[in-house]
């Protein structure tokens, strides 16, 4: 019986054959902690009484949940971090680098084959790049940094296969959000999602990940995908050489295989106040809407803006709407600003805020009002995600929210 | 281990256990702890005894890694909790910050119910229904991590992950 994506990394991670079930020991090719997640993981490391990280090149900390601080309280875990890189030498982005997630493949520490952890739930963004990336708490983070190497149950995994060619205005995001609603928010706990089709390969890197790094949403450990081409150029774009590629069986056994044709699918939107609570857009079509957002780990790489520009055209948001951005990372940013991207969605009525997680987490950057409706490209809508319980959350793609603004109310992006 | 039922739903995430506007504020979990659940109950909090049962349905502790969420409901003074099924990262973080995590039918059980956990026999005594509930076993290493009191702990003692028992 052949292996899966999964199986074959914790067999070459583990030194040995394993198999969906098996509980192993696997050598970790990064470790990664953000703000809200490193100062237990830096307590819980000092408590397992080590003196030293396991390696001081691969262990990456990220100032992107609370950047920059909106308080002193938040500073001093802030400086707590600043001070833990600085004793062991780990390499530390800071406010306004940008997001964990595209941090990470964006400056190479993302190889195709590699096991990588992060206290972060959206840690499984990685997948897209053909690597194990998953998810963990502070103290599994520690003791990642202590000793290289966690422990791991080897997940089964389910094959998802997306066939046909999308249509216009239908991007990664409704691809997502349409798996997330068929498969529910725990359809795939404890496994690995294993994505193929002719819509996968049609995506560029940028939409992959936005498809890996909602794989949690469905409670999957990881969200791998195929390495192809397009994966292979991006990353030498970033310095990073595809040694070892990982390819799944064809005979490999999978707990379920799940086949869909998109080639019909429409813009999807996920309602209040769950992710899997999903409908196509001409349900929802003319939902009152206060306040946009575009940008986060999900959603906040060039091509997501590109299409909000595209969709705004020189047009401005509806009046008495805000419409917050959020680029993943400074390099994003620039970018925009060398193309007149950001010109244009700031001359739209857009209002760019700190590359990070900007206002998914709901500490700043634009907390909602009571009762008002928030349209956003972030991963989540739970009640009180973004810092109000009295709001409701709508999670649509970078199209779907900008066609929605220009209208204050949610709207079909092919309909403009 | 004895204790009283407290019952919430299915899907219970980790932003509704600790809500994100006051987790990156503070390392003090006992202080956190106090806003346990608020999102749902402002008040829930204040209706937990020291060695309580925290009772769900599927899926809990859904959502972001936040290792606060464990921590806070146990400085809540919870002992276990018990649901119909954990997402993974918080089951992890439960057994690594020493917050026993048991997966179980708990269809049956109600808030106010006096119950009775019995790891070694792997069983759940409901004294108030007068009924009886099987439970899952751990793999070794979560045992062995839980009897070392935690991960920072097990680390500590044995320099490593003991896979064996």
């Amino acid at each position: 019986m052949g292996k899966t994506i999964a199986e074959k990394i914790f067999s070459n991670k583990s030194s040995q054959d394993v198999r969906a079930g098996d509980i192993v020991i696997a050598s970790l090719d990064h470790v990664m902690a953000q703000d809200g997640t490193s100062p237990l993981a830096i307590q819980a490391f000092e408590e397992m009484g080590v003196d030293k990280v396991w390696d001081r090149d691969r262990v990456v900390m990220v100032i992107d949940h609370n950047s920059p601080s909106p308080n002193d309280k938040v500073s001093f875990l802030h400086n707590m971090m600043r001070d833990f890189a600085k004793k062991h030498q780990i390499i530390l982005y800071d406010i306004g680098e940008g997001v964990c997630h595209q941090l990470l493949p964006e400056r190479g520490h993302v190889f195709p084959g590699d096991l990588i952890i992060g206290a972060d739930s959206h840690t499984c963004t990685y997948g897209a790049l053909n690597a194990f990336s998953t998810g963990v708490g502070s103290t599994d983070l520690a003791a990642g940094m202590a000793t290289g190497k966690l422990w791991f149950k080897v997940p089964e995994s389910i094959k998802v296969v997306l066939n046909g060619k999308l249509g216009p205005y239908v991007l990664a995001k409704d691809l997502i959000l349409f798996l997330a609603g068929e498969l529910t928010s725990d359809g795939a706990t404890y496994k690995a999602l294993e994505f193929h089709g002719e819509a996968i390969q049609d995506l560029s890197v940028d939409g992959r990940m936005t498809l890996a790094n909602m794989a949690i949403e469905l409670g999957a450990k990881a969200g791998l995908m195929p390495w192809d081409e397009k994966t292979g150029t991006w990353l030498k774009e970033r310095g990073v050489e595809s040694k070892c590629i990982v390819t799944a069986d064809e005979n490999a056994k999978y707990s379920q295989e799940v086949i869909y044709n998109v080639e019909e699918l429409e813009p999807q939107v996920a309602c209040p106040h769950t992710v899997d609570n999903v409908c196509g857009v001409s349900e929802v079509e003319g939902t009152p809407i206060h306040q946009g957002v575009i940008g986060t780990c999900t959603n906040g790489r060039i091509e997501d803006f590109e299409m909000a520009a595209e969709i705004l055209g020189e047009k401005k948001i509806k009046e008495g709407t805000r419409l917050i951005l959020a680029p993943a990372s400074k390099d994003i940013f620039i970018q925009l600003m060398k193309r007149g991207v950001a010109e244009r969605l700031i001359e739209a009525g857009g209002t760019f805020v700190t590359p990070g997680c900007g206002p998914c987490v709901g500490t700043h950057d634009g907390v909602p009002s009571n009762g008002e409706n928030v349209i956003s490209t972030a991963n989540r809508n739970f009640k009180g995600r973004m810092g109000n319980t009295e709001a409701n959350i709508y999670l649509a793609s970078p199209a779907t929210v900008a066609a929605s603004l220009l209208h204050g109310h949610i709207t079909d992006p092919r309909g403009l | 281990m004895e204790g009283r039922a407290h019952r919430v739903g299915d899907h219970i995430n980790t932003d509704y256990i600790i809500s994100g506007k006051y987790k990156f504020n503070t390392l003090d979990m006992k202080e956190l702890s106090k806003h346990l659940l608020e999102d749902l109950d402002p008040c829930f909090y204040e209706k937990v005894d020291e060695g309580d049962f925290l009772v769900a349905g599927a899926n809990f502790g859904c959502g972001s890694s936040r290792e606060q969420a464990p921590l806070v409901i146990k400085h809540a003074g919870i002992q276990a909790v018990l649901a119909q099924s954990f997402a993974r990262i918080f089951f992890r973080n439960a057994i690594n910050t020493g917050l026993l995590a048991i997966e179980c039918d708990t269809a049956s059980i109600e808030t106010g119910d006096e119950i009775s956990i019995h790891v070694k026999e792997k069983e759940i005594i409901n004294k108030s229904k007068g009924t009886r509930i099987e439970i899952q076993s751990l793999p070794t290493i979560m045992l062995s991590i839980l009897e070392d009191g935690g991960l920072s702990r097990h680390i500590k003692k044995h320099g490593d992950f003991k896979l064996e028992g």
